[in-house]
């Protein structure tokens, strides 16, 4: 295979995908496990699981008791977390170089050795619907899964990560383990690490922690859901307390492997800032965009935002403002209808598709900063394509013409590819 | 790559007063800055309460060199960014951009921060924005908590009951000229502060700072030093009712130790064995691990030229409170009241100290080290002391402080959530 120098991508015997960067501009290193699994494998009666599943992970296996790891990764100066999402779960660890091996011990036993002890499940049920009372207080997050619950009705993005509190309420310690059993296997999962160390010895590292774990009886069934093309615009509305309006668009968007995804990055650039690329954040502001100057410069909303995500099956581009108050989720949609009408109909200019590259060249860069960042493109980019997708994403971008951009503002940024949110508050 | 230190700092000051501290970093090909001035919201009267704020926003809405979209599509024509936002004490500025647009970002700086025009149109629109975003403060738990609490746990006229973004009632009111005025007595460059670290030469970075700061007339203001808080004697609390609500904020705190005064470093490790270590100290083991009544329950020492708070933040479940508000305050006064163990402080020094590499991986982390190391004359061997300084912090110390500045029978409490 041809990889640059310090770069590694092999598959274990049991199936384990390893890939590991080098990167000595700091003596810090990152190690990361993912899983193929989020809210994209579940079902109703079962959402949220994967994100229980993954607090359970925090809550101790015989060889780390509950609260061990946390103590173990701090004192030795890391930063842990762990992350669920509709495609994947991923843990991580950041650590001073030489104390990585721990992290790798910590996620080699707990692929396996997980407890789900019912009493742990029982206070971590309080603790995860309280995270969804804490959503459930942001009107946006409100809005956000009424307008995904109306934009899919078969494949299972329609369902937020966090669950729906009737299945927070039953979901069984039983049935948690059987998710854990199911998908924490080696031929389910990616190991990634980005840091200061000799790849050749990382990926040994790898293979003495991971070599030996068997895979489970049960392998992961391929999720068959397929959603039907849309036909028609959708409209959701959401009322709810507060005195601030909201507005949201999704339009059926085309996933990550597709050509069509770069072409809709440059579009979201164009349209909305190009503040979106990373979970990292990259920090530009999106004031000279063209719905800025649509719905903030003239006063009708006090901040817009697009949204373009990479994902394993087809998923949306969402587009987000706060209502200025004085005013409603109407005009919004006016104005912004009025936008897409524009860039549908006459093309995008030279100067914008070039400023479009520039800024994602200087994210590319800023996002290489971190070890962090780095082990994060890496294994979030193999879980939706493969790690030549975040490898080749400039040169992609680069190549997306005036017509592109274009066609796919034609293709994807319809009404009847859309569903439209609003909020409406009651205090209005 | 070695902690920043005197040796590969390059510090000076300019003539006008402005102090220049810069790191290379040839890493990477990227550069922040990253900075402060004394113009935050104590030099603003409390009727004027957000003006400070909505100077410093203004600032980047037009020039005299240039519009407020020419501003921004400048920067975001070449993927840099540049941000001016207002503090209780300072305004603080950042900037971020590839290294071969370090003088664009600084030259946009300098514009905004001398040159500022205040349009109009601009000002309204800004206005609108910021009523907005107040409008959706009254409506959120977290901040209303953490409004609520300020104005609980400091004496009625200090500054710190004021909240740095102002209220609909005061922001509605002020004035162009209240901005201009503002900002003609209070950006100075005396007690300015400019951090650059990325990939640039040292000396070349120098000269452009010196370029386009070093004209800069320096009649000043008077730094306005903070106010004292007194020690609270007695349980000071109040909930905010916002119907509609799920989760209930609580802020249960104190005012805290300055970062200059003397046993910040003991606090600020009794902070972390509190409320940080691991998934959030002990506060998180008990009051979310073991007794599963929150989302998240944590502890923050601000520290700050003044007396900024110490709390511990929850997000529980309504029906929860009270028993959250008692775990909370068991565990304060098990701090207060019990030596720490050794094998736990022992923990918490090596995390302070073993996490200073991953808190100095990116530019944006050495630059905040120094903002630091020269707004608090900690010195600039400061990180290179670091270790030392931590380790030799004992449980006598850490139990000191703690009874210093916390009480598990008298304090501040401000509760956010539904009736």
């Amino acid at each position: 295979m041809n990889q640059p120098n310090g770069f590694v991508k092999t598959t274990l015997d049991n199936g384990l995908t390893v890939l590991v960067r080098e990167s000595h501009s700091a003596p810090v290193t990152s190690f990361w496990v993912w899983y193929r699994v989020g809210s994209r494998n579940e079902h109703q009666g079962i959402t949220g699981i994967s994100h229980w599943v993954e607090h359970m992970l925090f809550k101790g296996t015989p060889a780390f008791p509950k609260g061990e790891v946390d103590r173990l990764i701090a004192r030795e100066g890391g930063m842990f977390n762990g992350m669920t999402w509709y495609d994947f779960t991923t843990y991580l660890a950041t650590l001073p170089a030489e104390r990585i091996e721990l992290a790798l011990r910590i996620e080699a036993d707990r692929m396996v050795n997980a407890l789900f002890e019912p009493g742990e499940v029982d206070a971590e049920r309080t603790v995860v619907i309280s995270e969804r009372q804490g959503d459930e207080n942001d009107p946006e997050f409100l809005l956000h899964e009424e307008v995904m619950a109306a934009a899919f009705r078969v494949h299972p993005y329609g369902n937020a990560t966090i669950g729906h509190m009737c299945d927070l309420m039953t979901i069984t310690r039983d049935q948690l383990y059987h998710h854990y059993r199911t998908y924490y296997t080696p031929a389910n999962a990616l190991a990634v690490a980005a840091g200061d160390f000799k790849a050749e010895e990382m990926v040994r590292l790898i293979e003495k922690h991971f070599g030996a774990i068997p895979n489970n009886d049960c392998a992961p069934q391929p999720v068959r859901a397929v959603e039907p093309p849309q036909k028609g615009e959708r409209r959701v509305v959401v009322e709810g307390e507060g005195n601030v309006a909201y507005f949201q668009v999704v339009f059926r968007a085309p996933p990550a492997r597709e050509p069509d995804f770069f072409a809709l990055t440059v579009l979201d650039a164009i349209l909305a800032g190009a503040g979106g690329v990373t979970f990292l954040g990259g920090g530009l502001s999106n004031k000279s965009s063209r719905l800025y100057r649509a719905l903030v410069e003239t006063e009708l909303a006090t901040s817009v935002s697009g949204s373009l995500v990479p994902t394993v099956d087809p998923y949306v581009y969402s587009i987000s403002a706060v209502v200025r108050t004085g005013h409603t989720p109407a005009e919004v949609e006016e104005a912004l209808n009025a936008e897409l009408e524009r860039v549908a109909v006459a093309s995008v200019t030279p100067e914008e598709l070039t400023k479009a590259i520039k800024q994602a060249k200087a994210q590319f860069a800023y996002s290489s900063e971190s070890v962090t960042a780095q082990a994060l493109w890496l294994g979030f980019s193999e879980i939706f394509a493969d790690y030549s997708w975040f490898q080749n994403y400039i040169a992609n971008l680069s190549a997306v013409t005036i017509e592109d951009v274009q066609r796919v503002a034609q293709t994807y940024l319809k009404r009847s590819n859309r569903t439209v949110g609003w909020y409406v508050p009651a205090n209005a | 790559m070695s902690i920043p230190g005197p040796n590969d700092i390059l510090r000076r000051e300019l003539p006008n007063g402005i102090v220049v501290l810069i790191r290379e970093n040839h890493a990477s090909p990227s550069v922040v800055v990253n900075g402060y001035l004394a113009a935050g919201a104590i030099y603003e009267r409390a009727e004027q309460a957000g003006l400070a704020g909505f100077t410093a926003d203004a600032l980047m809405r037009g020039t005299i060199n240039r519009s407020f979209q020419r501003i921004y599509e400048e920067l975001e024509a070449v993927g840099a960014s540049v941000s001016i936002s207002g503090g209780m004490h300072t305004v603080g500025f950042g900037a971020k951009s590839l290294a071969e647009d370090l003088p664009l970002t600084l030259d946009i700086l300098a514009d905004a921060l001398r040159h500022p025009t205040f349009p109009v149109e601009e000002v309204e629109k800004l206005r609108g924005e910021l009523l907005t975003d107040l409008e959706e403060r009254a409506h959120d738990t977290r901040a209303m908590a953490s409004l609520t609490f300020f104005e609980l746990a400091y004496p009625q006229d200090h500054p710190y009951t004021r909240s740095p973004d102002g209220y609909v009632e005061t922001v509605g009111k002020l004035t162009r000229d209240d901005l201009v005025e503002f900002y003609l007595r209070n950006y100075t460059p005396q007690g300015l502060v400019i951090v650059i670290v990325g990939a640039v030469e040292s000396g070349v970075a120098l000269r452009q700072v010196e370029d386009i700061f070093g004209d800069w007339d320096s009649s000043g203001h008077a730094i306005i030093p903070p106010p004292p808080a007194p020690r609270l004697a007695q349980v000071h609390t109040r909930t905010v009712h916002i119907p509609g609500k799920t989760q209930t904020d609580l802020v249960l705190g104190y005012p805290g130790p300055a970062r200059t005064d003397p046993d910040f470093l003991d606090a600020m490790v009794c902070n972390t064995i509190l409320g940080v270590f691991g998934l959030m100290g002990r506060l998180g083991e008990r009051v979310r691990d073991e007794q599963g009544l929150a989302y998240y329950s944590f502890s923050r020492l601000d520290g700050g030229p003044g007396p900024g708070p110490w709390r511990v933040i929850a997000g529980v479940n309504p029906s929860n409170v009270e028993r959250a508000i008692e775990s909370i305050r068991a565990e304060i006064r098990r701090i207060c009241e019990e030596a720490v163990p050794e094998d736990e402080l022992v923990d918490n020094k090596a995390f302070i100290t073993g996490s200073l590499p991953l808190r100095l991986e990116t530019n944006e982390g050495v630059a905040q080290a120094i903002v630091n190391m020269e707004r608090y004359k900690l010195g600039l061997d400061y990180l290179q002391r670091y270790a030392e300084l931590i380790n030799e912090i004992d449980a006598a110390r850490v139990q000191a402080a703690a009874r210093r500045w916390l009480d598990p029978d008298a304090y501040a409490l401000a509760i956010a959530g539904p009736p």
